[in-house]
């Protein structure tokens, strides 16, 4: 086994109450050095919960953490040096300018004066921020915000990063940049775990768990998860979507329907002898739609399919 | 503890203050307006009391009796009235607080027996005004008892001490005009310590969780402690500004005679700073919102500080239980100091005893305060 392969965060059974409901209840994965790992799953799964446990900010009922071979749940401030953190609401002093909160969060860190110099303006340089360094961070768009989140995120050089929904409400070019940061960061060998509510990011991972009701559900490559999904999808393009999904919710053989931009997809357990009885059915519903074919599933199909699978009762 | 790091909160505090000026506005304009409102309302002393006088005689003897009155510096005479309803009247409309009446044979009796009475009417509504104007008329009164005697002696061809032995010669220290302004301005130097001080630091960590900075500032290595003292020390320099400004004000302003040492003033001053400055840390990291910290500090620091600490109501008046409670009142130490200091000149050592209970409270206050900021969310 190389070392890219060991791990280097391991979460075992861990669990979190809040007054008696659990947000995390018995959670266990693992995450392998220098990977991208997703956590992804809908509201309420128990992401963030999960995210501030490792960071170090919350104390967990139960199970432990493993950090680079350090127990963390016993000392947390021991993790704290080696991983940076990024929460879900930006946690920058808006009076302070940009440049002003590198330098805090840097000494913070305890960065040599030169080392930050130098991480900065590169970082800042590749999030196209240079000209904003004056600038206070209260008055920064929400993308230069999250941009500048990062910076002092990885001022310090951490092994381990750890983002809270960093894109939400940033712009698709910004979310581009940002990305383009990530995978840089990868190759300088940094593991990143990452939350996100956009199924497309959760493609770029190296490996997502998907969390449900405060446990793992799945947790495999995008790839693997995309073959654990049972049957195949049916994009059916049609500018009359609402109509199309009422018309084939409830055909034999299919699980799942979706809306998507361009229509509906169909979730079934054989495409070959299921298209049939979809044209029919749409058809005998007086839907009008351009053409029906099968599609390679996307992420969020697979999504919704597997928790699809988890909600029915079985 | 490292430097670099306590360093870096003090930069960013100051930044984070000097930008957001809702706590220099406390810091500054605060101690402003209390020690002018303080200073000049606060006033224990009687001056220029309106009276009215009722002379039923209207001889020479009840005008000459009334002449003092007038003269003295505590009383000035609002209205002469000339029946008992209209007295009571004034007292009633609250145009006078006293009346003097002199008895239709004043002086009659004077002559005839040697000794007569005049009688004083008071509005016991304020008891302790009624008390002190008692006290005062009596003193104008025997004063002209003194002259009536003297002159009848005189005629006789005796002086006045051959016949009263004893004489009180009084002398004031200190105090020596027995100025009230003198007694309040420095305790009041220490009330609006207690309330900027504790008001600056409410602020500033339930800052940090009002604005979602904590969640990112306790997932870095600082330690519990560096953030206190890196949070502390800016608003002690603003504590220190505001002890200059309010004890310049005090000595050139109100003219309160400063007779100790700028050491012995700035030590206890500082000392005091850091009690009120961890007791405002203490609720802004117990109480999540800036409201309720700063309320909550507002309470516990003022009221306490007004009422318990002898700034103007003294304590070995009051009943044994709340004596013994004014013993955890910290301002109650700082009170006796700087009026010790101002007024007496009491250097370090007479002050031995309260700078240590001092000492003691903001030894105990810093470790409570570092202990009780924990670094995690919830």
């Amino acid at each position: 086994m190389n070392a890219a392969r060991e791990s280097i965060v391991t979460a075992d059974g861990l669990t979190k109450r809040f007054a008696e409901v659990a947000a995390v209840d018995g959670l266990s994965f693992s995450v392998n050095h220098g990977e991208i790992f997703g956590l992804v799953g809908p509201d309420g799964a128990g992401k963030t919960t999960t995210m501030r446990m490792l960071a170090g900010v919350l104390r967990p009922d139960g199970g432990g953490i493993v950090i680079d071979g350090v127990d963390v749940v016993a000392d947390p401030e021991s993790g704290k040096p080696h991983l940076s953190y990024m929460p879900q609401r930006f946690g920058l002093y808006e009076e302070l300018t940009v440049d002003e909160n590198i330098r805090f969060y840097a000494d913070l860190f305890e960065v040599a004066q030169d080392v930050r110099e130098e991480r900065a303006s590169r970082l800042l340089a590749a999030s196209g921020m240079s000209q904003f360094r004056g600038r206070r961070a209260g008055q920064l768009s929400g993308g230069m915000k999250q941009k500048l989140g990062l910076t002092c995120a990885l001022v310090h050089t951490p092994q381990i990063l750890l983002l809270d929904e960093p894109t939400t409400g940033v712009d698709p070019v910004s979310r581009r940049e940002f990305w383009g940061i990530l995978y840089g960061l990868r190759e300088e060998g940094v593991t990143i775990l990452i939350t996100t509510a956009y199924l497309d990011e959760a493609e770029r991972c190296n490996r997502l768990a998907l969390l449900h009701n405060g446990h793992l559900l799945y947790c495999d490559t995008p790839a693997a998860l995309k073959q654990r999904m049972s049957g195949a999808v049916v994009a059916i393009t049609s500018s009359a979507g609402r109509a199309a999904h009422a018309a084939i919710a409830d055909l034999a053989g299919v699980s799942n329907v979706i809306l998507v931009g361009s229509g509906v997809h169909a979730v079934v357990d054989d495409a070959a002898s299921r298209i049939p009885a979809l044209r029919d059915a749409l058809q005998r519903g007086n839907v009008v739609f351009d053409d029906i074919a099968v599609t390679a599933p996307s992420i969020e199909d697979v999504f919704v399919a597997l928790l699809e699978d988890e909600r029915r009762p079985r | 503890m490292r430097v670099r790091r306590i360093k870096a909160m003090v930069v960013k505090e100051v930044l984070q203050v000097w930008r957001d000026p809702r706590s220099l506005i406390i810091a500054l304009l605060l101690p402003f307006t209390q020690m002018f409102l303080f200073g000049y309302g606060i006033n224990l002393d009687l001056k220029h009391l309106p009276i009215c006088t009722f002379d039923r005689e209207g001889s020479q003897f009840s005008q000459d009796l009334l002449k003092r009155f007038q003269a003295s510096l505590y009383f000035a005479i609002a209205e002469n009235v000339k029946t008992y309803p209209q007295l009571a009247a004034a007292i009633d409309r609250g145009d006078c607080q006293a009346g003097i009446v002199i008895p239709p044979d004043f002086s009659e009796r004077l002559n005839d027996t040697g000794s007569t009475s005049v009688q004083a009417i008071l509005d016991g509504t304020d008891d302790n005004t009624a008390n002190i104007a008692l006290g005062y008329a009596a003193t104008v009164v025997t004063g002209y008892s003194n002259d009536v005697r003297i002159s009848a002696l005189a005629r006789q061809g005796r002086a006045l001490q051959q016949v009263l032995p004893l004489a009180v010669q009084s002398r004031v220290w200190f105090n020596e005009d027995l100025e009230s302004r003198n007694f309040i301005v420095p305790g009041l130097v220490a009330v609006i310590l207690a309330l900027v001080g504790a008001q600056l630091t409410a602020l500033t960590i339930s800052r940090e969780w009002e604005r979602g900075t904590m969640e990112l500032l306790v997932s870095t290595p600082v330690t519990s402690t560096e953030v206190m003292v890196g949070k502390l020390i800016p608003y002690l320099v603003l504590g220190w500004l505001d002890a200059a400004f309010c004890l310049i004000v005090a000595a050139l302003w109100f003219d309160v005679p400063f007779r100790g040492t700028f050491a012995t003033l700035f030590l206890t001053t500082t000392l005091f700073l850091i009690v009120v400055l961890g007791i405002g840390y203490l609720f802004s990291v117990l109480i999540h919102s800036q409201i309720g910290a700063s309320q909550i500090a507002l309470v516990a620091t003022l009221l306490p500080a007004m009422l318990l600490s002898g700034y103007v109501f003294p304590i070995d008046q009051m009943p044994a239980f709340i004596q013994k409670v004014t013993y955890l009142i910290y301002a109650r130490y700082y009170v006796t100091i700087i009026k010790a200091i101002f007024l007496k000149g009491a250097g370090i050592a007479d002050l031995l005893a309260p700078i240590l209970f001092l000492a003691i409270y903001a030894l105990a206050v810093v470790a409570l305060a570092a202990r009780a900021f924990r670094k995690r969310l919830a």
